[in-house]
């Protein structure tokens, strides 16, 4: 039981094989999930716990109930990256560093106050790009920082860079209190660094090769220190680039974690020869869905992993998987004349969030007892697809899904472990074959799909490709709801009833995720 | 002797402005552009152009 234990804590994923240095939770007799629910996982420190628990890029649990914006206010870059084309703008794109509208400050201080007005989840602002925040002096970045800190004291800011120029302002970035920081770090070998950034503007001058990469590398590190040792929490992307840096992630997964990072994100290289960058241009192609799960899982213990990143982009705003961005444009905002700040609307709505989460760890601990008492170690985990719109239940229709969750359910426990984006199988009520042949390639590694609801049609199609839909835990928890569905599953496989599924693989979507908001 | 912006290509992200020594370069009408006045083409200050060293779009070229 002690694994199961850390499973009831936020940041999930990682802690499951952390144990290393965490204190041996189970140990001090305390053997319900539920125990402690509000007060953090055993092995972080309750300061860390504090600042992550309601930012939803880094709480695993938090990203179900929490929106993020991201303003662009930073459109200047110091850096070349081959999976990156600053020449031209794409509004159907939605990978990090991609953004259809440009920000002032001033702009973007009203663009929150109107966000924060209609969305009280919202708790994090953060500045991503669409170039690097610390390229141009970061003079937009901390501008916006600096404004808002005034008006919206209590919402949380962050922001993420290439690390280039993150030695020369660590001390701002402590000054303005921002106590998130994302540093995309794809090497720590220079060797390796030479195949992914063409050059680099460094100290009046433009470097490339070998040297280039050496400088980057070096002032990532340093970077990194300076802030860790300062108490602000980094954390950590890389972006998976298969025959280039997949193997390499795992060194710099030690090597992040041994300088604090407190988060390791791994995110598939999202390719396409459309988008025209160098990547796309030379057909690199990202990373099979079973090929970032593998790396991810050889990367656990490390420092800990986010699986929940959904790349999203640089203007994006909405709780993650969602983009409302579009429903906030320049116009619209200018339209909307001066908006105040309504703290207490965003209070209330954590209030309410602190209900859920206790009583989500209630249902989670009641399944996971059950499980452990009557499924056997020795019956293979299963991966499980959650059509969800958030809150951490099964309460999407499968044709309505955007994307799904991805749970993996076994005799230790339930562990969200990453998403899929699909097309919408239906749009306007009309199923779309193409559309449902995407879904099924991109979910083809899992057992059952969970859904709120199915029609006939798709539901015969799930079948015949050997993927169970179960809608009769609509609304339901989906962890919970997880455990019950594998005790029956191991019961049926017990009874020959049914076959494992295994040695199957998933395609990652590569295009835009383009899916609006009807 | 001075350096100019290939509107066509540029992205307008601004990177050139804040790199530029003696403030040659601003956002006018909807694009930057270089003041070829006030351009020394970085002579006697640094190695190479800044505005064509930053330029993702390798649009800043000799007039
Ligand atoms: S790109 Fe990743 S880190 Fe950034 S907001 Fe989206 S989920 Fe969070
Ligand atoms: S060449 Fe130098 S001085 Fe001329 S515009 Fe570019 S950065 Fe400014
Ligand atoms: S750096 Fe290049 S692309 Fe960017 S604004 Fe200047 S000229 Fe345009």
């Amino acid at each position: 039981m002690a694994n199961v234990i850390s499973l009831d804590s936020i940041l999930g994923v990682g802690e499951l094989k952390a144990a290393a240095e965490a204190p041996p939770a189970a140990a001090s007799g305390c053997a319900s999930s539920s125990c402690g629910s509000s007060d953090g996982p055993a092995d972080m420190a309750p300061e860390v716990w504090e600042k992550v628990k309601n930012h939803p890029c880094y709480s695993e649990e938090a990203h179900h109930y929490f929106a993020r914006m991201h303003v662009a206010v930073a459109p200047a870059c110091n850096i070349q990256c081959n999976y990156c084309n600053r020449k031209y703008d794409c509004s159907n794109e939605s990978r990090p560093g991609v953004v259809s509208e440009k920000l002032t400050p001033d702009q973007a201080l009203r663009k929150i106050m109107a966000v924060a007005k209609e969305i009280p989840q919202l708790s994090v602002i953060g500045i991503a790009g669409p170039g690097d925040s610390l390229a141009a002096g970061g003079r937009n970045t901390f501008k916006t920082f600096e404004m808002l800190a005034k008006k919206a004291p209590d919402l949380k800011l962050c922001l993420s860079t290439n690390g280039l120029a993150l030695p020369d302002h660590v001390d701002t970035i402590a000054n303005y209190n921002i106590d998130h920081v994302t540093i995309t770090i794809n090497m720590v070998d220079p060797e390796v660094g030479q195949h992914i950034y063409p050059w680099i503007f460094h100290d009046h001058k433009r470097w490339t090769g070998l040297d280039a990469a050496k400088i980057l590398h070096e002032r990532q590190m340093l970077g990194l220190e300076m802030l860790t040792s300062r108490g602000i929490l980094v954390k950590v992307n890389s972006v998976m680039i298969p025959g280039i840096n997949d193997e390499h992630l795992m060194d710099v997964n030690k090597a992040v974690k041994s300088r604090g990072a407190f988060l390791h994100n791994i995110m598939p290289l999202i390719s396409d020869p459309a988008h025209g960058t160098h990547f796309g241009l030379t057909g690199q192609r990202g990373p099979t869905a079973q090929e970032l799960k593998v790396l991810q899982d050889q990367c656990e213990g490390g420092a800990k992993l986010m699986r929940h990143c959904r790349q999203c982009r640089a203007d994006a705003v909405g709780l993650l998987g969602e983009d409302r961005g579009s429903e906030f444009t320049i116009d619209r905002i200018d339209a909307m004349g001066e908006v105040e700040y309504d703290q207490e609307a965003a209070r209330t709505y954590r209030e309410h969030v602190e209900g859920e989460r206790a009583g989500r760890h209630a249902a989670k601990a009641a399944a996971q007892a059950d499980v452990a008492g009557t499924v056997g170690t020795d019956v293979q985990p299963i991966l499980i697809a959650v059509a969800t719109k958030g809150g951490e239940r099964i309460n999407e229709h499968f044709g309505h899904a955007k994307e799904f969750q991805i749970y993996e359910v076994g005799p230790k426990g339930a562990k969200f472990v990453g998403h899929r984006r699909v097309d919408q199988y239906c749009e306007g009520g009309s199923g779309d074959e193409d559309a449902l042949g995407g879904v099924l390639s991109a979910i083809n590694d899992c057992t059952a799909v969970f859904v709120a609801k199915i029609g006939g049609c798709p539901s015969q199609n799930l079948k015949d490709a050997g993927i169970e839909p179960v809608d009769r835990f609509a609304f339901e928890y989906i962890e919970e709801s997880a455990l019950t569905y594998f005790k029956d599953y191991a019961e049926r496989l017990g009874q020959g009833a049914i076959n494992a599924r295994e040695g199957q693989d998933a395609v990652i979507r590569t295009g835009a995720f383009t899916a609006l908001r009807a | 002797m001075a350096y100019k912006i290939k509107a066509s290509d540029c992205t307008a992200c601004g990177a050139c402005e804040a790199e530029c020594p003696n403030n040659a370069i601003s956002f006018k009408k909807g694009a930057y552009a270089i003041n070829a006045d006030l351009c020394t083409e970085c002579k006697g200050q640094f190695s190479s152009p800044q505005c064509a060293s930053v330029c993702p779009a390798d649009c800043c070229v000799p007039a």
